[in-house]
């Protein structure tokens, strides 16, 4: 998801019985659905999972603006363009709770930048491809968002405090996203058969990858099983790509759009589709750095980065001065 | 040179005659960049009528593992809730 394959600290799950005291009152408190909050006891696993988790789903926020940002500046209409400008900026605003929630747990938002710029951080795999059409932005909204909605909503519930109200607020904000997304769509497929051509090309081009947001299979998983107790996890990534081709596959089907899968078929039995693997190679050659735009994007991340600390530093001396003049105000009058 | 922005924490009154709430937190230079940087980071659907700010290193709060010797007297202290008294049916209203 926006937060792909997290290594999860701790080899195996304990059971309660083999819990030092303070461990166990820790894990009785999350099973009674109890929040933890910053400062209090916490098994050291548990803070570095989330450390990793939120900073990576953060990173995904702000490099996720990068692909639709690409398209601001060539928006078909003044109002689709003030919608998208709208829409990227609360994507910042999300990365920006994140990245506050993260710093709760005792690591520095520099460090976490550092680790975003030299590659060591990890962001979700989707925001590696190239947007190149208008229609990559309904798609992008309409299936992006919408499997990131699948995925946060459950995130609200979260056993970790910050973490869970970051989640409330990013998922008020989301479904306009998705709804603006399949808004572009809807009146593209109406349009000209180039149009109608042009949407079922950006489908083609991030169906799969939209499924491979949600990771490789984890059913059996020791990473997982661990998440799922600590409740920073709610689902196994199989039932929420599951949930999100169930919800996706009539939407397309409303917009007059082929889903690209011979495999997919509704499946009475289980009341839910059928449908076919991603190519896995080619995600973990994206989640390595090796997809179409891991290197533009991470370029842009660091230009951006090093060209503003001319303006951070000027703020911060700015400050400084002001402060400085202020105390000498007060000591003078 | 790596001078990170302190953090602030913001906490913004509502539309409806609400006390200010904590609603989370941001880094900015100084006091009237932090309001600025809040506007557009916690307030982006009117969310807020008002805006304050604090310097998260001026916030002391109270220690979580001396939680029950602090807040733990006001449990033996029900009479404080009106439900602790019986009012005859009779007296109506009280
Ligand atoms: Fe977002
Ligand atoms: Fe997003
Ligand atoms: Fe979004």
């Amino acid at each position: 998801m926006y937060a792909q394959m997290v290594k999860t600290d701790g080899a195996c799950v304990k059971s309660l019985e083999d819990m030092e005291p303070q461990e166990r009152a820790f894990q009785e408190r999350i099973d009674a659905g109890q929040k933890i909050e910053p400062k209090e006891w916490m098994p050291e696993g548990y803070r570095k999972t989330l450390v990793r988790q939120i900073s990576q789903h953060a990173h995904s926020e702000i490099v996720g603006q990068l692909p639709e940002g690409n398209w601001i500046t060539r928006a078909p209409t003044l109002e689709r363009k003030a919608i998208l400008l709208a829409k990227v900026q609360d994507e910042a605003g999300h990365g920006l709770y994140l990245y506050c929630a993260a710093e709760t747990l005792g690591i520095s938002r520099d460090e976490m930048y550092e680790q975003l710029h030299c590659g060591k951080a990890k962001y979700s795999s989707i925001f590696n491809y190239p947007t190149l059409s208008w229609a990559d932005i309904g798609a992008i909204g309409w299936l992006v968002d919408g499997a990131a909605i699948m995925n946060q909503v459950p995130l609200q519930r979260c056993s970790y405090g910050p973490y869970a109200r970051a989640m409330v607020r990013i998922c008020k904000e989301e479904s306009f996203h998705q709804r603006q997304g399949f808004d572009v769509l809807a009146k593209m497929v109406k349009g000209t058969p180039a149009q109608k051509a042009m949407v079922q090309d950006a489908l083609d081009r991030w169906w799969w990858p939209s499924l491979m947001m949600f990771g490789p299979s984890d059913d059996a998983s020791v990473h997982s099983a661990q998440s799922m107790a600590w409740k920073i996890k709610q689902n196994s990534n199989d039932e929420l790509r599951q949930k999100f081709v169930d919800q996706t596959v009539p939407q397309a089907d409303y917009l007059g759009l082929t889903v690209p899968d011979p495999e997919l078929k509704w499946n009475e039995a289980k009341g839910g589709y059928d449908f076919g693997q991603p190519d896995w190679k080619e995600f973990f050659e994206v989640i390595a750095g090796n997809g179409p735009c891991n290197a533009e994007r991470l370029g842009a991340r660091r230009k951006a980065w090093d060209d503003g600390a001319w303006f951070r530093e000027g703020l911060a001396a700015h400050a400084t001065k002001a402060e400085q003049r202020r105390t000498a105000g007060q000591a003078a009058g | 040179m790596s001078s990170e922005w302190p953090l602030w924490e913001v906490f913004i009154r509502g539309q409806h005659g609400l006390n200010h709430r904590h609603v989370g937190s941001l880094h900015a230079p100084d006091a009237e960049m932090a309001i600025h940087n809040a506007r557009d980071v916690y307030t982006r659907r009117n969310e807020g009528v008002s805006i304050w700010v604090v310097r998260s290193t001026d916030i002391t709060a109270s220690v979580p593992s001396e939680k029950g010797p602090l807040f733990d007297p006001s449990n033996s202290k029900v009479y404080r809730h009106p439900t602790f008294f019986d009012v005859p049916e009779e007296v109506g209203h009280m």
